[in-house]
């Protein structure tokens, strides 16, 4: 039986975060170097990750700045490649009890990121707003700082300790997704199926020209659709949905 | 161009996208197809950003490979997300020792 307090959640959610902390803090020193050539100083590379908390649209804006480029080609820019964000709120939102207060819903909305919908929706039954403040106090510090280092030093992290520290964010990823895919075999059939069409559209003429961000949208919609319609979830006594 | 008026506007635009759903979606969605996509959403979209990205991450593809079978049997065995996330890191570390 866990402890449902507000603070055994965010204990839970500090411990889930370190992980993404020190991800984000690989990723976020790479970025750093972006931002200087940006001409960005330590300080206002810190502030854009504080406050944006996403890596491919910081990486859009570094690069934008560095051109010169007018403001509404930044905001274009930010929102296209945050797209993918709004699809995960919506998700989020279904996970949130639907007497969460306005305040929660604002502060859990400020750092929706890959990684932290990732272990919140991994949460059994609802979520608990704390979880996720309690992976926020690590993973923003873990991303901003991490930035604030990579402008003051102004390289990047040696090749071997990146490339190892990278691949823990899609660690994190598995750990969300496979449990669920053995017990479910509608999950096991979408995820692998997610697998083969990601990897078949890098190089499909039609995908392969978008980014990243925009690919996993459209990769996203139409597979959850697909999967919604041939496979509708059941809801259960506990209110859980079941496919 | 100001800097601080980048930052400014980046923000605003981030936090918008992520709070108008949590904000305007406030009860449970009833329709069942609507339910069921958002249901699906995040496998697909996590499937989608690990494979083939995690292969492509790591100095050697190998290695990625080695990084992602480890994290899926870890994860098959109802190992926690700091542990698989650590062993596939040092699945990578390890092993680009020998393949790098």
């Amino acid at each position: 039986m866990m402890i449902d307090t507000n603070t055994a959640w965010f204990r839970r959610g500090l411990r889930d975060g370190i992980p993404i902390a020190l991800g984000y803090f690989a990723v976020a020193f790479t970025l750093g170097f972006a931002a200087k050539n940006a001409g960005f100083s330590a300080f206002q590379a810190m502030i854009e990750s504080f406050t944006n908390n996403a890596s491919a649209g910081e990486y859009a804006v570094f690069s934008l700045a560095a051109a010169g480029a007018g403001y509404w080609e930044v905001a274009v820019m930010t929102l296209v490649t945050n797209a993918r964000y709004l699809l995960m709120s919506c998700s989020l939102s279904q996970k949130l009890s639907p007497d969460t207060s306005l305040v929660h819903r604002m502060l859990v909305a400020f750092d929706v990121t890959d990684e932290i919908f990732g272990i919140s929706i991994a949460v059994p039954g609802r979520l608990n707003p704390f979880y996720s403040y309690g992976a926020m106090s690590v993973a923003i510090p873990g991303w901003g700082i991490g930035t604030f280092l990579g402008v003051a030093v102004g390289s990047v992290l040696p090749l071997r300790l990146a490339s190892a520290l990278s691949v823990g964010l899609y660690g994190m990823f598995l750990a969300v997704i496979v449990p669920p895919a053995r017990e479910n075999r509608v999950i096991l059939g979408t995820v692998l199926l997610s697998f083969a069409v990601s990897f078949v559209s890098e190089h499909w003429a039609l995908l392969s020209g978008v980014s990243s961000g925009t690919r996993t949208i459209i990769l996203t919609v139409a597979l959850a659709l697909g999967a919604a319609v041939l496979f509708p979830i059941k809801d259960d006594e506990e209110g859980a949905a079941q496919p | 161009m100001n800097i601080w008026l980048y930052i400014l506007i980046s923000a605003g635009v981030s936090y918008l996208i992520r709070v108008t759903p949590l904000v305007l979606i406030r009860r449970e969605i009833k329709n069942k197809t609507l339910r069921s996509f958002l249901y699906y959403v995040p496998y697909v979209t996590l499937s989608v950003m690990t494979f083939p990205a995690i292969v492509e991450a790591t100095q050697s593809p190998l290695a990625g490979l080695l990084a992602l079978a480890a994290g899926i049997v870890l994860a098959w065995r109802g190992k926690n997300l700091f542990q698989v996330a650590v062993a596939c890191c040092l699945t990578v570390f390890i092993s680009e020792w020998f393949l790098v």
